[in-house]
């Protein structure tokens, strides 16, 4: 299975990137993707929430590239999928920029929605990367969620 | 045998990367993480709530309680927070 994984410091286009993906899979009816942004606030809600103004992420050079090699290749164990494309970004960031981009393509969509899915969800818990955010009353590293480990541990008994 | 540190714990400790050679006595992550407390202030500070420390061996997700024998890279960081 084709796969394509991209750890950078600079921006990315996701239209872009989303038709290149499109077009190198011409055999694939189904293509799904997900892109998760950079939002302009933190928190559980915008209410009671501050104001993020950038945010930096660093990561683990090495590790990060071989954690999601593994997430695909346990993404291709588990179901019938053509290509699979991430991009995660890494460096400094301001709200609505691109953080992570995943592509999945299979024949139909059920495989490549379930596998982009599965994708994400096993990336934010075990893909080596942190966020540090600024607002205006300083620079915090952001805490796990436990919500994360839940969505992944469905995947174990599936 | 390189010793990796990232995001807060990288902050408190002052570095992000150490060679160091641990004696023959520290045989597991544990070992290492009680030994590598005595080193500073900020390393004490950095490993003092276990709790909130992932762990990879030769950049494998570990826990604890894996053997370091033989290891090259140990990495400690804070719970993931990517995607």
């Amino acid at each position: 299975m084709a796969h394509k994984i991209r750890v950078q410091r600079a921006a990315f286009d996701q239209g872009d990137e989303l038709t290149k993906f499109s077009a190198r899979n011409a055999s694939s009816g189904a293509i799904c993707s997900f892109t998760g942004q950079m939002r302009d606030f933190n928190g559980p809600d915008k209410k009671s929430s501050e104001t993020i103004t950038t945010m930096e992420l660093e990561y683990y050079p090495g590790m990060a590239e071989r954690e999601l090699a593994e997430l695909v290749a346990q993404a291709q164990q588990r179901w019938g999928i053509d290509d699979v494309c991430i991009i995660h970004r890494f460096g400094n960031l301001t709200p609505t920029e691109a953080i992570v981009f995943v592509a999945t393509a299979s024949a139909h969509r059920a495989e490549a929605f379930a596998a982009c899915e599965f994708l994400m969800d096993w990336l934010k818990t075990k893909a080596p990367f942190w966020k540090k955010e600024t607002g205006p009353s300083g620079t915090t590293w952001v805490a796990a969620q436990s919500s994360d480990e839940d969505r992944a541990k469905r995947w174990e008994n599936n | 045998m390189n010793i990796l540190y990232f995001a807060w714990l990288r902050e408190r400790i002052g570095v992000g990367a150490e060679t160091l050679s641990p004696p023959a006595a520290v045989e597991t992550v544990t070992q290492l993480m009680d030994w590598l407390s005595q080193r500073s202030a900020g390393h004490a500070a950095a490993f003092a709530d276990r709790k909130l420390i992932r762990i990879a061996v030769d950049q494998v997700h570990s826990n604890p309680a894996t053997r370091i024998i033989g290891a090259k890279e140990i990495a400690f960081f804070p719970p993931v927070t990517g995607g």
